[in-house]
């Protein structure tokens, strides 16, 4: 171990840069980088507490989907409030008015690909962006009978 | 503490007495309710108001509508919660044979025939159909895996499914419900979504000459227990069992 002194300096270098981002984080004394999200705007606490919505606004959901459909319950009361039990009508309508700068953006942050909730429930936002169409009724085939 | 023989007895008895009458009590609670949802919702086809201007589709464009149903002009994959069927087809095999020539290919407003033992239903591997306790039989799309056997059970057609992602063909969306994904079936639910909140249905109400009457066949005051009971109803396919509880005056 002749070269000991140089060993141990180049491993204190090796660390020094391999942790460089704790020690800038550190030193601007600023956390990891989060989600920058757009807040509902006028509601703080709507139809469940905060950090609940937070935690496990997925059991909500899902939740308020077993009683919409299963069970025919179609209202929440939360605080002597009363909201219709509705994802695009409720959610999206009433408090985050911008699915994408909201939900979208905080599962991307966290890496949960997984809800398919839009695959069917309506964000607003695309009626926004695309105007209306025609009328819906079918084109007459060969043995349509109107 | 020491209980004797008797004291133990006693209380056993008292207790399994209590259960008993807390059982009941539940029972009884259980009936009343079944009771007011006894209700039944049913429909009646009037077919002499019913096209009475060619053409005329009002139903079928504000359930297309209000259900985001798709358009898709391929035959293979369309979608149909409401359409029309002529009679021989509607009402075959009663049709069949040298039946009155004068109903031979006019239109019938055909959908989901809500029936009292829905086939579907039996068949479903998930309960994403079931039947409520006021007849509708529903579906939840949440649970349907795709798989078609209620498209098989169902001796109507009343059931479509979605080969591939409806959105692009849904021509005026909605946001009042939500749309299909790509694997699910689908069919008319009643509209209750709209019953939950005290509306007609969207056909009943966007019929203008009154050829959908709508309404709780229980309910003897009903205006569809009125037109039932002054009129020959015909149902279709009714000797299949499957008690369908939608009724054409033809």
């Amino acid at each position: 171990m002749r070269d000991r002194g140089l060993v141990l300096v180049g491993l204190a270098v090796f660390l020094g840069v391999s942790t460089l981002p704790i020690w800038y984080n550190l030193a601007s004394r600023q956390g990891a980088a989060r989600p920058s999200l757009k807040l509902p705007v006028g509601e703080k606490d709507c139809v469940a507490p905060v950090a609940y919505m937070k935690t496990s606004h997925m059991m909500l959901l899902n939740d308020w989907r077993d009683r919409a459909v299963r069970r025919n319950i179609r209202s929440h009361t939360y605080n002597g409030r009363t909201f219709p039990i509705s994802l695009t009508g409720t959610c999206l309508q009433q408090c985050h008015t911008d699915k994408a700068a909201f939900c979208d953006r905080c599962h991307a942050y966290s890496g949960v690909q997984g809800p398919y909730c839009w695959d069917c429930h309506v964000d607003p936002q695309l009626l926004r962006e695309a105007p209306k169409g025609g009328d819906a009724v079918p084109t007459g085939g060969p043995d349509d009978h109107r | 503490m020491t209980i004797d023989r008797k004291e133990f007895l006693r209380m056993t008895g008292l207790s399994l007495a209590a259960l008993a009458a807390g059982r009941a009590r539940a029972a009884g609670r259980e009936s009343a309710r079944d009771a007011v949802a006894a209700r039944r919702w049913a429909m009646v086809v009037d077919s002499r108001k019913c096209l009475k201007k060619a053409g005329c589709d009002l139903c079928i464009r504000a359930c297309n509508r209000s259900h985001n149903v798709p358009v898709i002009a391929d035959r293979r994959h369309e979608i149909k919660w409401i359409w029309k069927e002529p009679f021989q087809e509607a009402f075959a095999p009663a049709a069949g044979g040298f039946a009155n020539s004068q109903y031979q290919d006019r239109p019938f407003i055909v959908f989901c025939n809500h029936c009292d033992r829905p086939p579907c239903v039996r068949v479903c591997p998930t309960q994403a159909t079931w039947k409520r306790e006021d007849g509708i039989v529903m579906m939840d799309w949440h649970r349907c895996i795709g798989c078609r056997y209620c498209m098989a059970a169902c001796p109507y057609g009343s059931r479509s499914f979605n080969w591939e992602d409806p959105r692009p063909y849904i021509r005026d969306l909605t946001t009042e419900f939500p749309t299909r994904s790509r694997g699910v079936v689908e069919k008319c639910t009643f509209c209750a979504e709209r019953l939950a909140v005290g509306k007609a249905p969207a056909c009943v109400e966007a019929c203008e000459p009154g050829a959908l009457v709508f309404g709780d066949l229980e309910d003897a005051a009903s205006e569809l227990r009125k037109v039932l009971s002054t009129n020959f109803t015909l149902r279709r396919k009714a000797e299949l069992g499957t008690v369908p509880e939608v009724y054409y005056i033809v």
